[in-house]
């Protein structure tokens, strides 16, 4: 009984304390024509009653959290216990569900409205961009804030190479990955000595400086008026609005497969060990003979190789570029998708690329509030599941008894 | 007269007003298992990390032996270009890479040895793959030799405490060095770990040919292990000599003691 009173009152008191802090926004209406203030204090009894409730769930929560964990730290897989994970990779189910995958991704653009496709092609290439940025964060550990800048970098090469040479797209998808890479390498050799948080306010300011120089070098850039009408991709005839775009999906399937093709294979070799190594220890690692400058430099270039890359579609899916679309929220939105998904895990990063673009599109209703939401669900995982939705399920290297 | 290993000349490290390290000679032959004691604030971690090049050291010189027995000058050079030329080193603070896996870990010591690249990982040719699996085996086999095979899938942070210290001698063993320097092995310890320890470290010099510079508080440890020691008290080197001149040494006994 004694529990139940203390808890009660501390949910009073947040409910107060909510009430009061809303008091001028949620109460207060002030109307300028007729001088009059209103008071809507039935807005603040709604508040009141809702954070009591709430507060109380949360603290529910958060201790059911705190005694369950006892027993829940070390996943053990119980055997003949269901497992999604487990029942995935074996053959009698990984390959129909493949196949079936993959033919729902084929047909996709011939079931729904050409609207969908579109959707579903920017949203593959914002996995793209998350696959990209998981590198330097997740693989690498390098808190990296103006990842738009790179994406810029991919755009604006196509852009200007359209522009002044007539270069194609075929041409500048390889060339927007070069020069992701080479602008990726440039902005890390003065942020080498850097760490942490100084790391993540050094780069924010790079995204925002190459955001506005590409604004001020109207000469060079066409400044904020941007650059249009660039060519959507060819196949081997000009296509129609509709086909460009289900080429653009397909060419997005591939370079998504591609990715986590490479990624994969990165991840899982001298290189990949090495960016763990610098995330987990950076001190250790170099007294491991781990070159720290070598290894950054590398992190960044085959972080910004994908944004490169994605920059050079998104300027040809929208034919039109100009330096508002690689904003710090960009930036943002990119690093929710990995963390909400799970950073360091390729399946759980897709997946959050793919929640942070569809939510938006798909629950219209709520797209003012997508801020908020993305705010709440980041501190809702921070707290009941910080290593992100899908996370990241280490090697085993076969040892021992276990070796075949 | 065996190789010179480590040559330490007239070493000094001023940080702001305080001479943490001042003049200090030190030489470490092939073969030997070295200790360096003294009082906490000594100076001895940072003889060690200027060694390993984490500092720069502010005077003298500090060189390693190279391939042809040439003395190669480290000072300013990088910790990783240090590890290259045959130094590895575990820390006084256990600094494994707590979520890889204990055989991950050793298998970072084989970083410097290993030539793979970003090309080699993506195309996975026949000698990236060749050297791929020669580095497990390696990692494998200086886990069994340290007896830590059986934690090789387990990630390091959940290793038994003595066993972490274990692994960073492991770690630091895969990058072949000439000289192994560990910092406070023993700390934490219980006595049964600590006699372990001990036979563990005199394995390690005698089948893998290892020279060893420890620092350590266990004197028993120091006793029954090093052939030589060197002393350190408030950045000064104030004694050296075998164990037994060491224990009757007068001034080694009044920095410990007080007078």
């Amino acid at each position: 009984m004694n529990y139940f009173l203390q808890e009660t009152k501390k949910s009073v008191l947040s409910a107060l304390w909510l009430m009061i802090l809303t008091f001028p926004l949620m109460v207060l209406k002030v109307n300028i024509f007729e001088s009059v203030v209103t008071l809507r204090w039935n807005n603040m009894i709604w508040i009141g009653i809702g954070t009591f409730f709430l507060s109380w769930l949360w603290r529910f929560l958060l201790d059911r959290k705190e005694n369950g964990s006892g027993n829940k730290t070390q996943e053990t897989e119980i055997p003949g216990k269901f497992s999604l994970r487990k029942s995935l990779n074996e053959k009698r189910i990984k390959i129909p569900t493949l196949a079936v995958l993959a033919v729902l991704v084929l047909a996709f653009p011939f079931m729904v409205k050409f609207y969908q496709v579109s959707i579903m092609t920017s949203a593959l290439m914002f996995v793209i961009l998350g696959l990209g940025l998981n590198i330097v964060i997740g693989y690498g550990g390098l808190l990296h804030l103006g990842y738009a800048a790179f994406y810029a970098m991919g755009a604006y090469s196509y852009g200007l190479l359209y522009l002044y040479w007539g270069v194609q797209f075929w041409v500048a998808l390889p060339l927007g990955a070069v020069s992701g890479a080479v602008f990726g390498i440039v902005i890390g050799v003065p942020v080498l000595r850097l760490r942490g948080d100084y790391l993540a306010i050094v780069t924010l300011a790079f995204g925002e400086i190459a955001r506005l120089l590409l604004e001020n070098m109207s000469g060079f850039t066409k400044g904020p008026e941007g650059i249009a009408q660039i060519p959507r991709p060819a196949f081997f005839v000009k296509l129609s609005l509709q086909g460009a775009t289900t080429y653009l999906f397909y060419i997005c399937i591939v370079l998504v497969l591609f990715t986590i093709f490479i990624i994969r294979r990165l991840e899982d070799s001298r290189i990949g060990r090495a960016l763990e190594a610098m995330k987990e220890d950076d001190i250790a690692a170099q007294s491991m003979g781990i070159d720290l400058a070598k290894t950054k430099l590398i992190t960044f270039a085959l972080g910004a190789v994908w944004a490169g890359m994605v920059g050079v579609l998104l300027a040809s899916k929208t034919t039109y570029i100009n330096p508002g679309s690689f904003t710090l929220m960009e930036s943002v939105m990119i690093l929710v998708a990995v963390v909400l998904g799970g950073t360091g895990s390729i399946p759980g990063v897709i997946l959050g690329a793919f929640l942070v673009t569809l939510i938006p599109e798909y629950f219209r209703v709520l797209a003012d509030y997508r801020m908020l939401m993305f705010g709440v669900a980041l501190v809702v995982m921070s707290i009941f599941r910080p290593q992100g939705i899908i996370p990241r399920v280490r090697k085993r290297y076969l040892v021992g008894e276990d070796k075949i | 007269m065996s190789r010179t290993i480590l040559d330490i000349t007239d070493f000094s490290m001023v940080f702001g007003g305080l001479r943490a390290v001042d003049h200090v000679h030190m030489h470490i032959d092939e073969g030997e298992i070295v200790a360096l004691i003294g009082p906490n604030g000594a100076g001895k971690t940072t003889l060690f990390n200027c060694v390993t090049g984490v500092y720069t050291p502010s005077e003298g010189d500090i060189r390693v032996s190279g391939s042809d027995s040439e003395m190669i000058r480290t000072n300013g050079k990088k910790p990783n270009k240090i590890t290259e030329l045959g130094l590895a080193r575990t820390f006084q603070n256990i600094r494994l890479f707590s979520s890889m896996t204990a055989l991950e870990n050793v298998m970072i010591g084989r970083h410097p040895k290993l030539k793979a690249g970003i090309f080699g990982a993506i195309f996975r040719d026949k000698k990236t793959m060749t050297e791929e699996a020669q580095v497990i085996t390696d990692s494998l086999s200086i886990l069994r030799k340290l007896d830590l095979e059986k934690y090789a899938n387990e990630p390091a942070s959940s290793l038994p405490y003595g066993a972490q210290r274990l692994l960073e001698i492991a770690r630091a063993m895969a990058t072949e060095p000439q000289l192994l320097l560990l910092d406070e092995p023993a700390a934490g310890m219980n006595p049964q770990e600590t006699k372990e320890l001990d036979d563990t470290i005199k394995r390690i010099r005698d089948e893998e040919g290892m020279t060893i510079l420890l620092i350590e508080h266990d004197m028993s440890l120091v006793m029954s292990l090093s052939e030589r020691i060197y002393v350190l008290d408030y950045g000064k080197m104030i004694a050296q000599g075998s164990p037994d001149e060491m224990k009757s040494d007068p001034a080694v006994i009044k920095a410990y003691l007080g007078e």
